[in-house]
C-alpha cells in the first residue's frame, strides 16, 4: 500500500482521502465484521437479550507498551471486564483513537493487531469507531477510548442492595500488579523485568462464577484505587462494614518489594485482570474452587468478610501481626516517598 | 511471632505497673510511622502506652517559607523544579507544587543523580533541586552537588532544605513539661550518622534511645525495650538493628556531608526555630546555592498563628486542644506538620475520631 511517510500526520483525522485509506488499509482487515464493513454513521446490532449493560472507558497509560500488554490490549480488556463484572457478556465494543501528530504507523499497527487480538479472544467485535489527529503537543502520542455493550445473563443480579453481614469477599489473584509494573517501568526501577501486568479479560472467569448455581452478589474490577478503592465504595454504597485479613491476600513479593522501596501501600495499586466477588458465606469455598479452576484464578482467595458497621462504614484489615487499621479510600494519585 | 508480641505486652504492661502511669514513646522517623500505621501496631499495644510520632517526615517539617519559595521558583519558565514526591502535596501560601505541576515547570524524581541528569537532558533551563531529607538524603545531594562542580554543570542548583535529627530531638526534649519518656530512634539515619550520635540525649536528658528497625516485630521490640529500661530506671543507648547500624555510622557518608555543608540555625514547621539544625551549602560551593543564585531570603513562614504541634509532638496536648484543628487546619489545608503527613497525629485524629465523635453526636 501506499504510505506518506511512516508518521501519522494531522490530515490523517481530516476527513479525507487519507483518513479514507488509513481506514482501509490499517483498520478494516484488522476487525473484520459485517456491522462494522459497512462503514455506517452507526452500527447495527441484533442482540440476543433484551436487557443490555453498557460501558465506556478512556485509556492514556503511559509507557504504552509494557511488561504484560499495551494499551491496545488493555482498551479491550478494560472495557470487556466492566460488562463482565456488572453480570453481561460482551458482544460489541466501539473503538476511537485519539492520535498525536508524528505518531509511528508502527507502533500503531502494533497497537492495532493488540486490539484485535484481545478482541477475538473475547469474541466481541469492533463494530464501530473513530479516528482524530491532533497538533504535536496536544495529546500524549495515542489516546483510546472504547465503549461496550454486553448482554445481560438471564437470572443474574447484581448490586450493592443485596450485599448482606457475614458475605464473604473473594479477590481471583494477587493484587497491585499492573500499577507496580506501570510505575516501575516508567521510573526505570532495576527490577522492572521481574513485574508483569496482570491485564486480562476475566470474562469468561466471571461468566462461569456467575453461571454457576453459586450466590454471587456484587462483582468489581477493582482498577485505579486498588482493592482499597473498591472495598471502600462497596462499603459506602452498601452501608455495611469489611474485615479483610492482610495474610490472606495473594501478593507477588515482586510487586511487594517494588512497593516498599517506593513507599507505596500495594492495597492502593491498580489491577487489570482482577475482580472482588461478593458472595454468600455458604457459596464462598465452592466460589473459589471454580476460580482456582481458571488460569485467571488460581491464585484466588477469600480475603475476608462483609460485617456490621458500628458508627460508620469502613474498611478494616488485620495485619500479619494481628494489629488492626482502617483502610483508607486512596487520595488519587501515589507518590513516591523518601520518608 | 504472637508469642514475642505477647512477651513484649507483658513487659510494657509491667512497665507502666512500675511507674504507675502511662508511658509515651515518640518515634522520630517517618518511616517508623508508616510502617506503625500500616501494620496496626498501636492497636497491639498495652492502652498505656503512648506513641507520639516525631518530627520525623522530613517534608512534613519543612518551613511554609521554603515551600513558598518553591513555588515561586515554579512559576518561573526558565526553571525546572526537581523534586522528590514526597513534596508535591505540602501546602505552602499559594497552594502546593501538585497545582503548579500543570505548569510542566516540576518533575519528581526519585534521586539527586535524577535531578543532575535533567540538568544536562535541559541545557536551556535551570534545574532546581528540592534537596530535602534529614541525613539520608543529604549525601546523595553532596555527590551531586561535587559532580556538578567537576562537571561544570552550571544551570544546577540545590535549594538545601536538608535537616538534622538529632538537634530536633534535643529541642522537644528541652522543651518545658515535655512528656516524651523514650525515643524510638530511626534506622535510616542511624545507618548514616551511627547509633552513637544519640549518647548526648541519654547522656543529657536521661532518656531511653533505642533504634530499630522498620519490620513490625522490630518496632514493637524496640518500644519493649525502650518500656524495660525505664522500669529498670536506668536509661540507655541501644541499637537492636545491629546488624546494619554501628556506633560510628557510615564515615564516608558522613565526610561527604561535612564536605559540602555546615549546620546553620533553620526553621521547622510548627516547631519553629532551632539552632544548628539544618544544613547549608559550604560558601566553596555557593554557586550551586539556589538560595544565592536567587536570592531568596532565609526567613520562618511566620508565626503558626496559633498551632500547637509543638505541644502535640511531645504528648502535652491533644489535637483537637489546639484551636486550629478542624477549623482553619485540615488535611485539605493544613497549617502544622502533624496535619501535613497523612500519618501524623493531628490528621489521624482528624480522620478517626473526629468522624467518630460527631457521628456518636449526630446519633443522640
Amino acid at each position: 500500500m501506499k504510505k506518506r511517510g511512516d508518521r501519522i500526520l494531522l490530515a490523517h483525522g481530516g476527513g479525507g482521502q487519507l483518513g479514507d485509506e488509513l481506514i482501509r488499509h490499517y483498520i478494516l482487515p484488522k476487525f473484520k465484521n459485517d456491522a462494522l464493513a459497512e462503514l455506517a454513521d452507526s452500527a447495527k446490532l441484533n442482540l440476543a437479550s433484551g436487557s443490555v449493560c453498557f460501558t465506556t472507558d478512556s485509556y492514556v497509560v503511559k509507557p504504552l507498551f509494557f511488561n504484560g500488554g499495551d494499551i491496545g490490549k488493555l482498551a479491550v480488556c478494560g472495557t470487556i471486564n466492566d460488562l463482565a463484572v456488572a453480570g453481561s457478556v460482551p458482544v460489541a465494543l466501539s473503538l476511537s483513537l485519539i492520535i498525536e501528530e508524528g505518531f509511528e504507523f508502527e507502533l500503531l499497527e502494533k497497537i492495532l493487531a493488540s486490539v484485535g487480538e484481545a478482541a477475538r479472544q473475547n469474541n466481541v467485535n469492533i463494530v464501530t469507531g473513530d479516528i482524530k489527529t491532533v497538533e504535536a503537543g496536544a495529546a500524549d502520542k495515542i489516546f483510546i477510548n472504547t465503549a461496550g455493550i454486553g448482554t445481560r445473563l438471564a437470572g443474574v443480579d447484581l448490586g450493592f442492595n443485596r450485599i448482606s453481614v457475614g458475605d464473604k469477599i473473594i479477590i481471583n489473584g494477587t493484587i497491585g500488579d499492573h500499577g507496580m509494573t506501570i510505575i516501575s517501568q516508567r521510573e526505570g526501577i532495576k527490577f522492572q523485568s521481574m513485574l508483569k501486568s496482570d491485564c486480562a479479560s476475566i470474562a469468561k472467569l466471571a461468566q462461569q462464577l456467575l453461571g454457576s448455581s453459586e450466590r454471587v452478589k456484587f462483582m468489581r474490577d477493582p482498577t485505579r484505587g486498588g482493592l482499597a478503592a473498591t472495598l471502600n465504595e462497596i462499603c459506602r454504597a452498601s452501608g455495611l462494614s469489611i474485615e479483610i485479613n492482610e495474610a490472606d491476600i495473594p501478593i507477588n513479593p515482586t510487586v511487594q518489594a517494588a512497593a516498599d522501596m517506593l513507599g507505596f501501600d500495594v492495597l492502593n495499586i491498580a489491577n487489570e485482570g482482577k475482580f472482588v466477588a461478593i458472595v454468600s458465606a455458604g457459596s464462598a469455598d465452592n466460589c473459589l474452587n471454580i476460580c482456582k479452576k481458571n488460569k485467571l484464578g488460581k491464585e484466588a482467595g477469600i480475603i475476608g468478610e462483609v460485617v456490621e458497621t458500628r458508627d460508620m462504614p469502613t474498611v478494616e484489615i488485620t495485619t500479619k501481626i494481628g494489629g488492626k487499621r482502617i483502610v483508607q479510600m486512596p487520595y488519587g494519585r501515589e507518590l513516591p516517598r523518601i520518608c | 511471632m504472637l508469642e514475642k508480641i505477647y512477651e513484649a505486652q507483658s513487659v510494657m504492661n509491667a512497665a507502666c505497673e512500675t511507674l504507675g502511669r502511662q508511658i509515651n514513646i515518640m518515634e522520630v522517623c517517618g518511616t517508623h510511622t508508616v510502617s506503625i500505621f500500616r501494620n496496626g501496631i498501636r492497636s497491639t499495644l498495652p492502652g498505656r502506652i503512648k506513641l507520639l510520632s516525631g518530627p520525623g517526615c522530613p517534608v512534613c517539617i519543612t518551613d511554609q517559607s521554603y515551600i513558598d519559595a518553591v513555588l515561586a521558583l515554579a512559576e518561573r519558565d526558565d526553571c525546572l523544579i526537581a523534586t522528590y514526591g514526597d513534596m508535591i502535596r505540602v501546602p505552602g501560601k499559594g497552594g502546593s507544587l501538585e497545582t503548579k505541576q500543570s505548569s510542566a515547570n516540576v518533575k519528581v524524581v526519585l534521586s539527586s543523580e535524577d535531578a543532575l541528569q535533567l540538568a544536562k537532558d535541559n541545557p536551556e533551563r535551570e534545574i532546581v533541586f528540592v534537596a530535602v531529607g534529614f541525613e539520608t538524603t543529604a549525601p546523595a545531594t553532596a555527590v551531586v552537588v561535587k559532580e556538578a562542580a567537576a562537571e561544570g554543570i552550571d544551570n544546577f542548583c540545590v535549594l538545601s532544605g536538608h535537616k538534622l535529627v538529632v538537634p530536633a530531638m534535643r529541642a522537644l526534649v528541652s522543651e518545658k513539661n515535655h512528656k516524651i519518656d523514650g525515643f524510638l530512634c530511626p534506622g535510616h539515619v542511624s545507618v548514616i550518622i551511627g547509633y552513637g550520635a544519640f549518647a548526648e540525649i541519654v547522656e543529657d536528658f536521661g532518656r531511653p534511645c533505642v533504634v530499630a528497625g522498620f519490620e513490625p516485630m522490630q518496632i514493637i521490640e524496640g518500644l519493649s525495650e525502650i518500656c524495660r529500661q525505664l522500669a529498670a530506671g536506668k536509661p540507655e543507648l541501644k541499637s537492636i538493628y545491629s546488624a546494619v547500624v554501628t556506633e560510628q555510622g557510615n564515615t564516608t557518608a558522613q565526610k561527604i556531608i561535612a564536605e559540602c555543608f555546615e549546620a546553620a540555625d533553620g526553621y521547622w514547621r510548627g516547631l519553629g526555630k532551632i539552632k544548628e539544625s539544618t544544613l547549608k551549602l559550604k560558601d566553596k560551593y555557593r554557586q550551586f546555592d539556589a538560595f544565592k543564585r536567587f536570592n531568596i531570603a532565609e526567613t520562618s513562614g511566620g508565626e503558626r498563628n496559633g498551632c500547637r504541634c509543638g505541644e502535640v509532638l511531645c504528648g502535652l496536648i491533644e489535637p483537637p486542644e489546639c484551636k486550629l484543628f478542624a477549623k482553619s487546619c485540615t488535611p485539605q489545608t493544613p497549617v502544622g506538620p502533624c496535619m501535613v503527613s497523612s500519618e501524623g497525629a493531628c490528621s489521624a485524629w482528624f480522620k478517626y475520631n473526629r468522624r467518630r465523635l460527631r457521628n456518636e453526636k449526630e446519633r443522640r
